[in-house]
């Protein structure tokens, strides 16, 4: 592109580098910090964790506004009121929506595909879904994966089992779908 | 329901604008990109920096570059030393969000000649990126599932696909425009012609997402010089008044929020439209640049600004609505997908677009008609900023 077409009409600076030049290139330091963090769960996940460790999903409830959501919080951010009616939830739900990734964070191939998904539990008020995993599925192509996994299908959790939960979302191994409710 | 208090009174100008060229990896440093991009911004304003009396600097995470408080360390490269300097940081809403935070500082009458600067090098982060998106997740309820940032991206373009019933096609074409439009930008980095089956062809990094619809890693800058009114007319016969501005922040808890629908960028752009006067954007705004990271973000967000009818933005793009010579000509500088997307510098650059577009100095890239209106918004954090701004001719 001749800079003279187009703004900004004077010549760009800027020096790229080629992948070789990079590596290659003495004058670069690299450094991996190490840094380490204990995490408080705080007051409502420490008790969502709780339930998952006995294998049962909890939610709390909004008396001002009504929702009911999971994972619970202390506080509904939107009336700005303690959160603090329990409800024990099915283990079922929706799917809001799935992806099918192929690739870890630093864009390495993932033969078996990862399947996310926003799920949203029964009992639940609409549109309050989270983060898990679609698992149970045959196949790896998007093809093979689309036919058994859609937005708006119900599925159910699948537990690790009880020797093996330590109170962690992963407590939950995935979302599988399933023909009908119970 | 009004959304902001009054009208403000003092009217703020751009008088300069300035790139760096977007890069994969440069060898020059983010001081050096940020004075490169700072230097022409003043130059093309008839400024020196002792005229400046503040400088905002936008700048996205500090773990792209491993260095704690960024926005200090790249103070020098902003030209912002022995001056008030203020760090704008929204993620990737934080382009948009410099010239807010300037607008602010002028708009108030604290100061007459701002200096705003963006600046990102992503490159320095090994082995990807990527990796400084890691810790954006809830380390309890989320990182133990393993996610990464293509997840959430997927997650929500699938979850606008199926609300409407749009196809993988539709998504790509945005991608065959911009990296189009990107040919006639100087600083573009990922410019192409392709077509839609180049882009459907390309692997899928996480179904429906496929490689050609993400933007590319890049390190640049830009910058453009605020000014008061009275300083801009001593400076300039053809300023660029700032007529509005928006932003919101949706929930953190993101599984929470409609995915087919960003309903905070709709309030960030009722903010801006109100300050503006506009009561019909698709008639008074000529020129758009929407924020598009990915593909369907371009689409996604046009609804969102009430620029497209709801599922709509992509029909009105196969019907060549927002081609650099439709009604509505969106991304005319190639965009995030084509000229590249150094995270805080490529929202600003899309300020710069709007300033020569509304200028009629774009050449190349002009379009067409004199437009006197255009719309820049960008989006980022945890997908919960809206962050706009208007810019006209008078």
């Amino acid at each position: 592109m001749d800079p003279r077409q187009a703004p900004p009409y004077v010549p760009l600076r800027g020096h790229p580098l080629t992948d070789d030049e990079f590596r290659e290139r003495e004058a670069s330091t690299a450094w991996a910090p190490r840094l380490e963090y204990a995490w408080d769960a705080g007051i409502a996940i420490s008790r969502f964790l709780e339930g998952l460790g006995q294998g049962a999903i909890y939610g709390v409830r909004c008396r001002r506004c009504g929702r009911t959501v999971t994972p619970p919080r202390a506080f509904c951010e939107l009336d700005f009121k303690p959160m603090d009616e329990w409800v024990k939830l099915p283990e079922t739900g929706t799917i809001n929506t799935f992806s099918i990734c192929y690739v870890t964070w630093d864009m390495k191939p993932l033969r078996v595909p990862q399947i996310p998904a926003v799920i949203e539990i029964d009992g639940t008020s609409p549109r309050v879904g989270f983060l898990h995993l679609v698992g149970g599925v045959r196949g790896r192509t998007v093809d093979q994966i689309r036919r058994q996994v859609r937005v708006g299908m119900p599925v159910r959790a699948v537990w690790k089992p009880p020797a093996k939960r330590e109170g962690a979302i992963t407590d939950i191994l995935y979302f599988a779908p399933v023909r009908k409710r119970a | 329901m009004s959304l902001i208090r009054r009208k403000p009174q003092r009217r703020v100008a751009i008088i300069g604008a300035g790139l760096s060229l977007f890069m994969r990896r440069a060898l020059d440093t983010g001081k050096e990109l940020s004075y490169y991009a700072a230097s022409q911004a003043l130059d093309a304003a008839g400024v020196r920096r002792k005229d400046i009396q503040a400088v905002v600097m936008a700048t996205a995470p500090d773990a792209f570059d491993g260095v704690h408080m960024k926005g200090e360390w790249l103070l020098d490269g902003a030209g912002g030393v022995g001056k008030p300097y203020l760090r704008a940081y929204v993620g990737g809403g934080s382009g948009v969000f410099s010239i807010i935070s300037g607008w602010m500082m002028v708009a108030s009458g604290l100061f007459d000649l701002v200096l705003v600067v963006a600046e990102e090098k992503m490159s320095s982060c090994q082995p990807h990126p990527q990796g400084a998106f890691l810790t954006i997740f809830d380390h309890i309820i989320e990182r133990p599932l393993g996610p990464n940032l293509l997840w959430i991206f997927s997650l929500e373009q699938q979850r606008y696909m199926a609300a409407y019933g749009i196809q993988n096609e539709d998504i790509a074409l945005v991608s065959v425009k911009n990296k189009h439009n990107a040919l006639a930008h100087p600083a573009a980095q990922v410019a192409a012609q392709l077509t839609v089956k180049d882009v459907l062809d390309s692997e899928v990094v996480a179904w429906p997402v496929h490689r050609l619809m993400v933007s590319p890693i890049s390190d640049g800058a830009a910058a453009v010089v605020l000014a008061s009114e009275h300083v801009a007319q001593r400076l300039t016969d053809h300023p660029i008044w700032i007529q509005g501005v928006g932003w919101c922040l949706d929930t953190s808890y993101w599984g929470n929020r409609d995915l087919a629908y960003p309903r905070y960028v709709e309030q960030a752009a009722r903010m801006a439209y109100e300050m503006a006067g506009i009561t019909e954007p698709r008639r008074q705004i000529h020129v758009a640049e929407p924020y598009d990271p990915f593909a369907y973000k371009e689409l996604h967000h046009l609804e969102g600004l009430q620029l497209a009818d709801r599922g709509k933005a992509p029909d009105d793009l196969a019907g060549g609505r927002f081609d650099r010579g439709g009604e509505l000509p969106t991304c005319p500088s190639g965009g995030l997908m084509g000229v590249g997307n150094p995270i805080a510098a490529a929202g600003l650059m899309k300020i710069c677009e709007l300033f020569w577009q509304l200028r009629g100095e774009a050449g190349a890239r002009q379009v067409p008609g004199n437009p006197e209106r255009g719309l820049a918004q960008a989006w980022g954090d945890l997908m919960q900023v809206g962050t706009v701004a208007v810019l006209g001719v008078r």
